[in-house]
């Protein structure tokens, strides 16, 4: 394997990151909308955390290894209509994504409020918190994005 | 230009949509992995948690391991590795790949049978020790997938 070769293979591994975020996102989005008291909601904070690392990684190894690649394969280059398109995409997830987590870490701030105010019990306010229709919205676009960004690598319009 | 590229530039269009059927298959298995693996391991003994966890492997690793399965017939069809002349071996990427994707599917199998006693068993207070075999196997399962994605978009021979 040569070193490109590398390069490539850490570069898919990274997609495979990135979109084990988004489905584990979308579980929790699920399983979250059932949810009503506090100590259920926070009980998912350390799935949000594998998440989190693996979207992130995933985010920062697509753009890394992609980059290093258009430079670097020979008959791709950085000004190529599909990479172009690939990185305005990525820009465009990573910015839908960031508000999809702002919008579910209310759930969580909620019920950290509740807990501290010795309300354990359901509550209908957190439910609809966790519920968020903006979230939903928003994690909605983010997976067409990179559903884009996948259709766009393998098909590379204009290659 | 490397071997790799040029495969990649001469991939005629109708190889495209069996590559991500099996690409998009995989990538919903190894996040069904993911997320089974996460939500039984942080469980510690949370039984909404331990459900979440197997029903991620059901609903979501399994669905994604037979999309997977079906697109990687599909792409080796197109591709005619079916039709490789005597005395040619198929390179140890593929080798890789159907190891990973057939033994898998059984170890998946497995570990959602024993998972699911394992949540049967939960009404009674048991099934603890099964969930933890569905967790191991899980995380077997995904090591041993990454090692695939990097030898299938390596492809090491």
């Amino acid at each position: 394997m040569s070193f490109d070769d590398w390069v490539l293979a850490l570069h898919v591994l990274s997609a495979f990151s990135l979109v084990a975020g988004i489905v584990l996102f979308w579980v929790m989005v699920v399983a979250v909308r059932r949810i009503d008291t506090p100590a259920d909601t926070l009980r998912l904070g350390p799935m949000a955390k594998v998440g989190n690392a693996t979207v992130g990684a995933g985010m920062g190894g697509t753009i890394l290894f992609g980059v290093w690649l258009a430079f670097s394969y020979g008959g791709y280059d950085i000004w190529d209509g599909w990479i172009l398109a690939a990185l305005v995409l990525w820009f465009v997830g990573a910015g839908l994504g960031q508000r999809t987590g702002k919008a579910y870490m209310e759930g969580p701030r909620k019920a950290q409020e509740l807990e501290a105010a010795g309300q354990t019990g359901p509550n209908p306010e957190l439910l609809a918190i966790n519920r968020t229709q903006t979230g939903l919205l928003m994690h909605t676009l983010t997976s067409l994005v990179v559903l884009a960004i996948i259709l766009d690598m393998i098909w590379k319009p204009g290659a | 230009m490397n071997v790799l590229a040029v495969l990649a530039a001469i991939r005629p269009d109708s190889w495209n949509f069996p590559l991500l059927v099996h690409v998009f298959g995989a990538m919903v298995l190894v996040g069904g992995l993911v997320t089974a693996s996460s939500a039984l391991a942080f469980a510690k003994g949370d039984r909404k948690l331990l459900r979440l966890g197997y029903w991620s492997l059901l609903a979501v690793a399994f669905p994604g391991w037979i999309v997977m399965r079906i697109g990687a017939q599909w792409i080796y069809t197109k591709e005619r590795w079916d039709e490789l002349p005597e005395g040619f071996d198929e390179p140890g990427w593929l080798g890789i790949g159907y190891l990973t994707a057939d033994l898998g599917g059984l170890i998946l199998l497995i570990s959602l049978v024993a998972g699911g006693v394992g949540v049967y068993r939960m009404k009674q207070g048991k099934g603890a020790g099964l969930l933890k075999v569905t967790l191991v196997l899980s995380l077997v399962l995904l090591a041993a997938y990454l090692i695939a994605v990097w030898a299938m978009s390596g492809k090491p021979d």
